[in-house]
């Protein structure tokens, strides 16, 4: 049975291993990268069903025991998490197929994807802190190489920024990890949760979580450290920043939920209180940083920016509501931001630019794809029935339940601001009529065009699901984030009885 | 023509005949460092770099393109084996029941070896994969 936790992890290691074997077979390479994402997909969906029957599911690898050997967990909230990991990475590849060119298939496109994605579902499943800095820097390895793969002027600048920033905060997060271990004499994230409870040094164990919050805050693109998120996410293809912003970011947002509600919650008052401040200021500089930019993807890229403020103020307001929220809207952020950057990618390979300035009139000439923009850029923006409004509402609620006003107002205004991006967008590249400068849109062959336009219909889909049946939903939504705020259960998953 | 010339500038004798002896001890140490790293220092990964600097010290005395031609498999697909071979060592537990990459032995013993069991195929698939990448990385640096 323990196989079924680690399956999201062995499924895209071993096809990207036969990606290897088949270097020189482009059609081998495409179709692998396909097995492998589909098979992540089903298997992290039949995982959270056990999960969700079952409980949470331990494999102790090697048949080590708990706090001894390394252990990798799936509870509701991994779940979800590597389900929404393989949509993604699903929709990536089938819209690959049309989008990257022979060249990064030739060095090794698919093979680093799979690896990418077992470094997140590695992140999202492991119970073990140090392990947690392995597939970190798993998926950091392939994330650097997809950059900077193409070798233009503009993607080595934007891949520099990435690397450096992201080493920094890995320093940090081994900084952390050593601490810890210091104080504790564990790396296992359950037994660690029992002893962090019971520390002797309370205020040491602030100093480490300041050092988590510092190295998760720089890999999330919290406030302020998120400025190399706009200098680098959009020098890569459209398909890997579609990835990115869908995926990486929110690893980082699941690494902080997890330390923040297992490990460190001594001292809620201080911890949180300037969790809550760094959502609110995260979400107010990325929405301004969007407003000031007339580029697709930098707009969107912004937008990630503000949206991770909202989910940060689910996890620092720290009740049952507020939780369950910041999960909704992971999961609604997730499948919305990545569709969004897919269709900006077919806006540059019908018109040829992300300018908005060169763009206009694509609502006349492209109809479909002018709704198919419209459902995930309101849902962004919160427009009801669709998933955001759910999410969005979920997080004032409990903000006004918690009698923190300012924060709902901020949410509110945020959200009126990502209102007014979205309509530029929709203005300036759907409504306006054509600028008579840019030359006559290419035409797509139709089999580019099911490749390109098949993930954002399924996308679009999920999300109008999500808003109209948006109970199940939250009722999954807030069983993770009730399992999240009663660490017992995890802890005795994995230490078995006796915490 | 050039590619003579440029061989034969690179050629020194003494490297020459120094990497005659070298090569074949550095691939015995790599093997040795592999088969006694389940209980004392070695191991796959030791092991897999001394190899490659074997043939790392090959492709200097000789070409790269000979190098290549020893090692007789691209160093990619090495890596794509190595990895395999680890993975497909991991998964012989669930046969007999138990977790992931649960140490798995048989009753015999061989000489040098020591006991067979899947924690030394595990080492063997490291060897290759490590070999695979610092040749895949060598190779590509020499030839630019």
């Amino acid at each position: 049975m323990g196989l079924l936790v680690l399956l999201p992890l062995l499924i895209p290691f071993v096809t990207a291993a036969l990606a290897l074997l088949f270097w020189r077979r482009h059609r081998v390479q495409r179709a692998l990268g396909l097995v492998g994402s589909v098979g992540l997909l089903l298997s992290a969906l039949v995982l959270l069903v056990v999960v969700w029957r079952d409980g949470i599911q331990v494999v102790q690898l090697g048949n080590w025991p708990a706090p001894f050997g390394i252990t990798f967990v799936a509870d509701l909230f991994s779940g979800i998490m590597t389900v929404l990991g393989g949509i993604i990475a699903v929709a990536v590849v089938i819209y690959s197929h049309a989008s990257v060119d022979r060249l990064r298939e030739r060095f090794g496109y698919y093979p680093l994807l799979l690896f990418l994605m077992m470094g997140i579902s590695g992140s999202f499943l492991t119970g073990d802190i140090f392990n947690l800095y392995v597939w970190f820097e798993v998926m950091l390895m392939a994330s650097f190489v997809l950059v900077a793969m193409g070798n233009e002027r503009a993607q080595l600048e934007g891949a520099l920024k990435y690397v450096t920033i992201n080493l920094v905060s890995s320093a940090i997060f081994l900084t952390a990890i050593g601490i810890l271990y210091g104080i504790s004499g564990t790396l296992n994230m359950a037994q660690l949760s029992v002893q962090l409870s019971q520390s002797q040094q309370p205020q040491m164990v602030t100093v480490v979580a300041m050092l988590f919050l510092i190295a998760f805050g720089i890999k999330a693109a919290l406030f302020p450290l998120f400025f190399w998120l706009p200098a680098s996410y959009p020098v890569a293809p459209v398909a890997i920043t579609a990835l990115f912003a869908g995926l990486l970011t929110k690893v980082g947002v699941y690494a902080l939920i997890r330390v923040f509600t297992l490990l460190f919650v001594q001292d809620i008052g201080y911890t949180h209180a300037l969790l809550l401040l760094l959502a609110a200021l995260t979400m107010i500089t990325g929405v301004l940083g969007a407003a000031s930019q007339n580029e697709i993807r930098r707009i969107l890229s912004f937008h990630i920016i503000s949206q991770i403020g909202y989910m940060v103020m689910g996890l620092a307001l720290f009740t049952p509501l507020a939780l369950a929220g910041a999960i909704f809207y992971i999961i609604h952020h997730i499948i919305v931001k990545a569709n969004l950057f897919l269709i900006g990618g077919v806006v540059q390979r019908l018109e040829g630019s992300y300018y908005l300035k060169d763009l206009g009139g694509l609502y006349r000439s492209h109809f479909g794809l002018a709704v198919l923009f419209l459902i995930p850029a309101m849902s962004l923006a919160g427009i009801p029935p669709l998933s955001g409004f759910w999410a969005k509402f979920t997080l004032i609620r409990a903000s006004l339940e918690e009698n923190q006003p300012v924060i709902a107002l901020v949410a509110l205004v945020v959200s009126l601001l990502t209102l007014f991006s979205m309509t530029k967008i929709w203005a300036e590249v759907f409504w306006k009529d054509r600028p008579e400068t840019t030359p006559e849109p290419a035409p797509l062959s139709p089999s580019a065009r099911l490749q390109l336009l098949l993930p954002i219909i399924a996308l679009a889909a999920i999300t109008v699901v999500i808003g109209l049946m948006a109970e199940p939903v939250f009722i999954l939504a807030s069983q993770a984030a009730n399992q999240l705020l009663s660490p017992v259960e995890y802890v005795t998953a994995v230490l078995g009885g006796t915490p | 023509m050039k590619a003579t010339e440029k061989r034969h500038a690179a050629q020194s004798l003494i490297l020459l005949t120094a990497t005659r002896y070298l090569v074949p001890i550095l691939l015995l140490f790599s093997l040795f460092l592999l088969t006694r790293g389940h209980n004392e220092p070695g191991g796959g990964f030791v092991g897999g770099l001394v190899a490659g600097a074997a043939f790392a010290l090959y492709a200097l005395a000789h070409t790269v393109h000979q190098a290549r031609l020893l090692l007789r498999f691209p160093p990619r697909t090495l890596i794509g084996t190595g990895l395999l071979i680890a993975v497909g060592s991991g998964l012989v537990a669930l046969l007999f029941q138990r977790p992931f990459m649960t140490g798995i032995w048989s009753a015999v013993e061989l000489p040098i070896f020591g006991k067979l069991g899947t924690p030394g195929i595990f080492d063997i698939g490291v060897y290759i994969a490590v070999l695979g990448v610092i040749l895949q990385i060598i190779f590509e640096l020499m030839e630019e």
